[in-house]
């Protein structure tokens, strides 16, 4: 059993060993390579889960065999391995998903490069959920947007091109600021060890000094997340950037990339500088009033979009805003609700990109509303998931999103303080913001379309036995978020027992 | 606040040169003078470590004439997070140019918010 506490590190560098191998072989020996990676990885984190839900609690993995304050570290949890097994299934389910749109829309040359790019993707995902050192977390935030970009740009025209520059920018500011945030946390503190800092940290409290400097990075820290995680005045770069890219792409980076930041930015709350001290510094309740007016401004834009793809991340500015919401709660039952939103919205908005890209495909691949009328019947698979993907959106019962919006309620009843009231209001507000713009969605790709409308656009049907992998991606889409929906019990309780090994 | 401003005038000065990469990195429209912006706020960030690890009267961290005295030495791992510092930011750096040289082959421009206003107009 006990080498499953080596399975964190192993997975990690099978991820960056597999990019450097592809780098050298053919295109489809590649694509072999990278699958069999995100399978293995699925299967070492599972196991990791499950040896961490057994012994009851987390393990520190040493590396190189060097003690605390000098060596580097790893820490795995259950809810760093339920992370970990959740994005790798993400991950694959994505690529599958967009693989036929990868084949038309990237030069054949490029397929390795694509490869390469999400193999370090999940290289840096993983080691930003692992890691237990401030520094190492840095570093892989950087290796994170290096290949977030080249995803982004992979499919090369003007507009992938220009939001691959603006996303870069932003993400540059962003890391700039942790990177400053962390070196003022290092100069007071001594450690870059996230436990070790955390003891110091209590320390410095206990002793009343370097008051300002704590604040400023703390907040910078925060700030230099929120940016890079698309919080609501820091998105302009999103709906470009998962809007034009190729679809697995935009999937990925919706669901994967910014969740991997705000993963981050937890730990930075409990394990670097401790919640309570969080709570007492005022930055949840910016956070908290920015993702309020996420929640409502990110749902308005996607109400005024015409372009399907740029209103699905539009819906993101206000997902990622409920996520900051819970966390500006500050109680443990917001976080939790945020961490179950975090799966959730990963589950939904995939199965939404790789289902609108099925309608778009069936309507001589105009991504304007009004060309969608009637694709529902011309793809049937990809109706029903883009449905599905709505309702668990808006929130209805049995779907994910329905368990993270009662969640949030329920934490913001038992907020002690004045913020249950905006709390619940604006979460009524942007549900039935998000009922408007996805059930006219749905209402529209439902209608059916003249025939002859059909014939003269030449649109044609593809049906479930054309298009295979896609159909299966759809059901285990599908699955995966009436899962979250119905037994959402356990994952509850796996989030609960991280959180409480995290302090 | 005076006399301490004053006996940590390089991180003060580390500072301004951060808001100053900040400010350029955001606000500039053109590419080049944001891809300086970045260049100078990673290298405020290092001139913050560099003066944070520097203790007067110490030497570099390599053992000589058989000292081994704690004391007599600074500590290297700022100098290490220094290096590590510069070799991403050098990776960011050559990708930002790389794709700043794509945009100017295509638009024979370096304004990002003319690119965007001419890929709004083409509505591609």
């Amino acid at each position: 059993m006990d080498i499953i506490r080596n399975f964190p590190c192993v997975s990690i560098m099978l991820c960056l060993f597999a990019g450097i191998i592809t780098s050298g072989v053919k295109e489809k020996t590649a694509k072999c390579i990278n699958r069999t990676l995100i399978m293995t990885v699925f299967a070492l984190n599972a196991l990791t889960l499950y040896y961490t839900l057994v012994t009851g609690g987390a393990f520190v993995y040493v590396m190189g065999m060097f003690p605390a304050p000098w060596g580097n570290e790893l820490r795995a949890g259950s809810l760093e391995a339920l992370m970990a097994t959740f994005f790798s299934i993400i991950m694959m389910l994505s690529l599958c998903g967009g693989k036929k749109k990868l084949f038309d829309e990237v030069d054949p040359e490029k397929h390795n490069l694509y490869y390469i790019m999400t193999d370090v993707m999940l290289a840096s995902l993983l080691a930003l959920v692992y890691t237990n050192d401030l520094f190492t977390a840095y570093v892989f935030v950087e290796i994170n947007t290096i290949s977030a970009c080249g995803l982004i740009m992979i499919r090369q025209n003007g507009r992938t091109i220009e939001a691959s520059v603006r996303y870069m920018i932003m993400s540059l500011l962003g890391s700039g600021l942790l990177l400053m945030g962390l070196c003022i946390l290092y100069d007071m503190t001594g450690h870059l060890l996230m436990s070790n800092i955390r003891e110091s940290v209590i320390e410095i409290v206990q002793r009343g000094i370097y008051k300002i400097p704590l604040t400023v990075a703390i907040c910078i820290m925060c700030v230099g997340l929120a940016i890079k995680s698309a919080l609501f005045p820091f998105h302009s770069w999103l709906p470009d950037a998962y809007g034009y890219s190729t679809v697995s792409s935009g999937a990925i980076l919706s669901s994967l990339v910014s969740k991997g930041y705000i993963f981050l930015l937890i730990k930075i709350f409990y394990r670097v500088i401790g919640f309570n001290l969080i709570r007492g510094s005022h930055i949840l309740n910016v956070l908290f009033v920015f993702g309020l007016c996420g929640m409502i401004f990110g749902s308005i834009s996607a109400i005024w979009e015409k372009d399907i793809r740029r209103m699905i991340a539009f819906s993101s500015v206000a997902q990622i805003g409920y996520i900051y919401m819970g966390f500006g709660l500050g109680t443990t039952e917001g976080m939790v609700a945020s961490i179950f939103h975090i799966l959730a919205h990963a589950a939904t908005k995939s199965l939404l990109f790789i289902s609108a890209i099925g309608l778009t495909d069936v309507s001589g691949g105009s991504r304007s509303f009004f060309e969608l009328t009637g694709s529902a019947y011309r793809n049937k698979v990809a109706g029903v998931g883009f449905t599905v993907g709505s309702l668990s959106m808006v929130g209805i019962p049995i779907f994910s999103g329905f368990v993270s919006k009662l969640l949030f309620a329920e934490a913001a009843v038992l907020h002690p303080d004045q913020k249950m009231l905006p709390t619940l209001i604006v979460l009524a507000i942007s549900t039935i913001l998000n009922a408007i713009y996805f059930m006219k969605t749905v209402l529209r790709i439902y209608v059916p379309e003249n025939k002859a409308v059909i014939e003269q656009k030449g649109y044609f049907s593809v049906t479930a036995g054309q298009q295979k992998t896609y159909t299966v991606t759809i059901i285990c889409f599908t699955v995966l978020n009436l899962f979250l929906g119905m037994m959402s019990e356990p994952i509850i309780h796996v989030i609960k027992v991280g959180l409480s090994n995290f302090a | 606040m005076g006399p301490h401003l004053f006996a940590n005038y390089v991180e003060a000065i580390a500072m301004i040169l951060f808001g100053i990469g900040f400010l350029t990195l955001l606000l500039r429209n053109n590419l080049i003078k944001k891809i300086i912006g970045l260049n100078i706020m990673d290298t405020a960030i290092y001139l913050f470590l560099a003066s944070k690890a520097y203790i007067p009267g110490r030497a570099a961290p390599i053992i000589v004439d058989g000292v081994q005295d704690v004391e007599k030495y600074i500590n290297p791992i700022p100098s290490g997070l220094v290096l590590t510092g510069i070799v991403v930011s050098v990776s960011v750096s050559a990708l930002m140019l790389s794709i700043t040289i794509k945009l100017y082959k295509r638009y024979h421009t370096l304004n990002l918010d003319e690119i965007s206003a001419r890929l709004k107009k083409e509505g591609r």
